[in-house]
């Protein structure tokens, strides 16, 4: 490989302490030069495409990445395989439209993505969802956290080596709560199920036990799951140190959720923005030290045991009543002319709907933020000085989903 | 929080010359977002992170807008001499929005946990002149934010350390999220009630006909 | 007729009879191996599948692999985004033959939800034969054993000669099949007119 000319300085580097490169040169196969590896080694390097199509990415994603033996030195991610344009589609068709493609941005967790879209909504309208609403859209976003987590330590593990156990149980774990998803509202994963102003239907007969019931016996998994790999020496040695984000890099980059908190950044919108009914469950925030895959690993399963806390305190004591606002309109929805933000906590990150509303039946501009995206933006300076296997487990603990990341 | 009103008069007196409008937001409770001219942008939102005060150290979303040139009718009430009588006439009056490209910032201080703020950038037109500051030196977090908004937009970004592509291939030539985007003809029919969709269908049909 | 009764006749005793083609089936339609590529939401449910509950293995099509080398089916799980359209058709053209697709919910059948969008190829079978398809958003997993096992039942009726014999015994019929390029505005061609004929529609004016 031929040695890369002189960059051009294209800006200054910005003061107060950010991490930032300075400049990139567009040409070579992965792209840029990178001041803080030092410049590219002047001996062969190898160039790899990992994916589309790979098994350990997770869906349609690309990574470019330039080895120096096994070492990493570039890594440069390549999006849009799933690009399946929801915004363009969105702002064609009438706001209640949106609902269920929301659904589809993060496949995995159908409920939360719902949550964050009729929110914005109701921002922009005044709807105000009645309190049993409230207590439903909790309870069902917590479920949904709870199995995310499971997952997504069931495909970090089975990135890590772990071939089926781990997964196969969180899977196991999954499907009864979409069992309880399905008897809400009728479909296991695409569950369409919150309104303007509220919720579609109310809960069935007998749900609330049910959900209990899972509650309760959801702990066992967890106890099992982390004798099983926590203190897991194979685990420990591929995880700690590996991947290290520092807290003033995930600020600037955007990091949210579970890997900011894994960097020790106590940031948490269900506390920050204490939107639906939070401020009235007592819960705790957990927080990393590190920042490597380890803390992410562990942060995971620590918000577990959160939610279930959560999901206890929401199930005891959830109001009978109505379930959605009698003033919100769902079809033919024509807000004002305005413009609203709203975000939610998701469990991948801070989960985002920006709508602009010039008066007509559909959005004028409707505009996702996704948390998957966002947080990929730090990973080659994760991966930087790691091992081509190793860049495996640090994708893998960003958890990204493909349908939000390209939506 | 400091409102938007105090934010605007705290930049200008931090950063001379900075031309800053306060756009009004028609949504309940919605905040009036801050409209920075570009020349002044970097050093404004270079600011807006690093005043103590402030400590807008979070960048959540980007995002642009396409704004072509529309007409808006407006309804006014005059009062008009009809036939020697005052009377109130209803006169439509049109108007001509101007065309250009925004781009949308949501600001939040995580250190502060306040938020947020809306900022905006806007382009001086939707053809040649389509170039803002990037505030990727900046915020970091809108590195690929920026590049999505380049590749479905077409807004250039100068400063921006990557300016590709980031959803299209590299050979594609449009920009889709424009409003007068026309999407390839590769539809065939689909039984929906959207006229729009059926039109599609009809064109493509007809289009095949004539083949 | 009177040879499947002296068969079963002759079973009782002990006394297997086979045919070269049914053997051959047998075998095949009993370890189907799939490529293990996910596209989108209907990889979950794929993957669900596979798990516990669902239990692919009991149908011997538990082993998927990662390489196209070593696979016989093709389950097009999700929406084929143009940009990704030329990647499948390419790890198509990469499987040996005997080869299978299972077009798996509606993104793969048609574009689905998404058949408005710009980037999204309104169907695999524009460019690649398809075997069966599963309709769903997302089809449940139990969707993706039905499928199988019809898949199942096609190859238990495949004959080794004779005008009705299956592509892959057939000198003259196609394994590959033309990649399509990124073009500027759409893929280059946006179909494969040899392989695919949609149904003739008359539009109501």
């Amino acid at each position: 490989m031929t040695a890369l000319a002189e960059p051009p300085v294209m800006h200054e580097a910005p003061p107060s302490g950010t991490i930032w490169r300075l400049a990139e040169d567009r040409s070579s196969f992965a792209g840029p030069t990178d001041d803080r590896a030092g410049g590219l080694p002047d001996h062969d390097l190898l160039e790899v495409a990992l994916g589309p199509h790979h098994p350990s990415t997770h869906g349609v994603f690309r990574m470019d990445v330039v080895l120096d033996g096994e070492e990493v030195v570039r890594l440069k991610p390549v999006f849009g395989y799933l690009h399946r344009n929801h915004e363009k589609i969105a702002e064609k068709n009438s706001y209640l439209a949106a609902i269920p493609y929301t659904d589809r941005l993060d496949y995995i967790c159908s409920m939360t993505n719902n949550w964050a879209y009729v929110m914005t909504v109701e921002k922009l309208t005044g709807f105000q969802p009645p309190e049993r609403a409230e207590y439903i859209r909790v309870i069902v976003g917590e479920l949904t956290r709870l199995f995310n987590h499971a997952c997504l330590v069931g495909f970090l593990l089975q990135d890590m080596g772990a071939l089926g156990t781990p997964l196969m149980y969180a899977f196991r774990e999954r499907e009864k709560i979409l069992d309880l998803f399905e008897s809400l509202s009728g479909a296991r994963m695409m569950c369409n199920y919150m309104r303007f102003g509220g919720v579609r239907c109310d809960l069935p007969d007998g749900w609330i036990e049910e959900a209990k019931q899972v509650v309760a016996e959801f702990p066992r998994f967890l106890d099992e799951f982390e004798a099983l790999l926590t203190g897991n020496e194979i685990l420990l040695v591929r995880s700690q140190g590996i991947g290290v984000l520092s807290k003033e890099l995930a600020v600037n980059a955007g990091v949210t959720g579970p890997m900011l908190r894994a960097s020790g950044v106590g940031y948490d919108l269900r506390k920050v923005d204490k939107y639906s009914i939070y401020p009235r469950f007592n819960f705790r925030i957990p927080l990393g030290q590190h920042g490597d895959v380890f803390d992410r690993y562990m942060i995971r399963l620590l918000e577990m045991r959160e939610s279930l806390s959560i999901l206890k305190q929401a199930l005891d004591t959830i109001p009978a009543g109505p379930i959605v606002d009698p003033k919100a309109k769902q079809r033919g929805l024509r807000p004002k002319a305005g413009e609203a933000y709203g975000r939610i906590e998701a469990p991948k990150g801070e989960l985002g709907f920006y709508v602009v509303s010039d008066g007509s039946p559909n959005p004028y501009r409707f505009r996702i933020r996704p948390p998957s995206l966002i947080n990929l933006t730090v990973l080659e300076d994760m991966c930087l000085g790691h091992t081509i296997a190793d860049v495996v487990i640090i994708l893998g603990s960003v958890d990204i989903v493909l349908g939000e990341v390209d939506r | 929080m400091q409102t938007p009103e105090q934010i605007k008069s705290l930049i200008e007196q931090n950063v001379p010359g900075a031309q800053i409008e306060l756009v009004p937001n028609g949504s309940p409770g919605g905040p009036a977002s801050i409209l920075i001219d570009s020349d002044h942008a970097l050093a404004a939102t270079t600011f807006l992170r690093d005043a103590e005060e402030l400590a807008f150290d979070f960048a959540s979303n980007a995002t642009g807008i396409d704004w072509p040139e529309r007409v808006i009718k407006e309804k006014n009430k005059v009062k008009k001499m009809v036939d020697g009588v005052e009377k109130e006439v209803e006169e439509i009056t049109e108007k001509k929005t101007p065309a250009f490209l925004e781009t949308v910032y949501h600001l939040y201080s995580m250190s502060l946990s306040t938020g947020p703020l809306v900022l905006r950038l806007r382009t001086g037109d939707r053809g040649q002149n389509n170039h803002l500051p990037s505030l990727t030196p900046v915020w970091r977090s809108c590195e690929f934010q920026e590049r999505e908004i380049f590749d479905l937009f077409g807004i250039v970004f100068d400063g921006h350390p990557d300016l590709r592509r980031i959803l299209m291939w590299d050979g594609f030539k449009d920009h889709p999220m424009r409003k007068d985007y026309v999407e390839p003809d590769d539809y065939e029919y689909e039984p929906t009630p959207h006229d729009d969709v059926l039109e599609k269908a009809q064109r493509h049909y007809a289009q095949e006909a004539t083949v | 007729m009177t040879d499947e009764i002296a068969r079963k006749e002759l079973e009782k005793q002990g006394v297997v009879i086979t045919s070269m083609g049914e053997l051959y089936n047998w075998g095949r339609k009993n370890s189907i191996w799939p490529l293990q590529f996910g596209l989108a939401c209907c990889a979950i449910e794929m993957i669900a599948a596979s798990m516990a509950r669902f239990d692919i293995a009991r149908f011997g099509a538990e082993v998927f692999r990662p390489s196209p080398r070593q696979a016989d089916l093709m389950i097009v799980a999700g929406t084929v985004t143009k940009k990704m359209a030329p990647q499948v058709v390419r790890l198509y053209n990469q499987m040996p033959e005997p080869k299978y697709v299972i077009a798996m919910g509606a993104c793969a059948i048609s574009g689905g939800p998404f058949k408005q969008g710009y980037n999204v190829l309104k169907g695999i079978d524009r460019f690649i034969p398809v075997d069966i398809f599963i309709p769903g958003c997302p089809p449940r997993p139990e969707a993706l054993l039905d499928a199988l096992m019809a898949l199942q039942k096609k190859i238990e009726g495949d004959t080794l000669r004779g005008a009705n014999r299956p592509r892959h015994i057939r000198p003259d019929a196609p394994s590959e099949f033309p990649i399509p390029e990124f073009g500027e505005h759409d893929l280059v061609p946006d179909k494969n007119p040899a392989l695919f004929h949609p149904a003739a529609v008359l539009l109501e004016k």
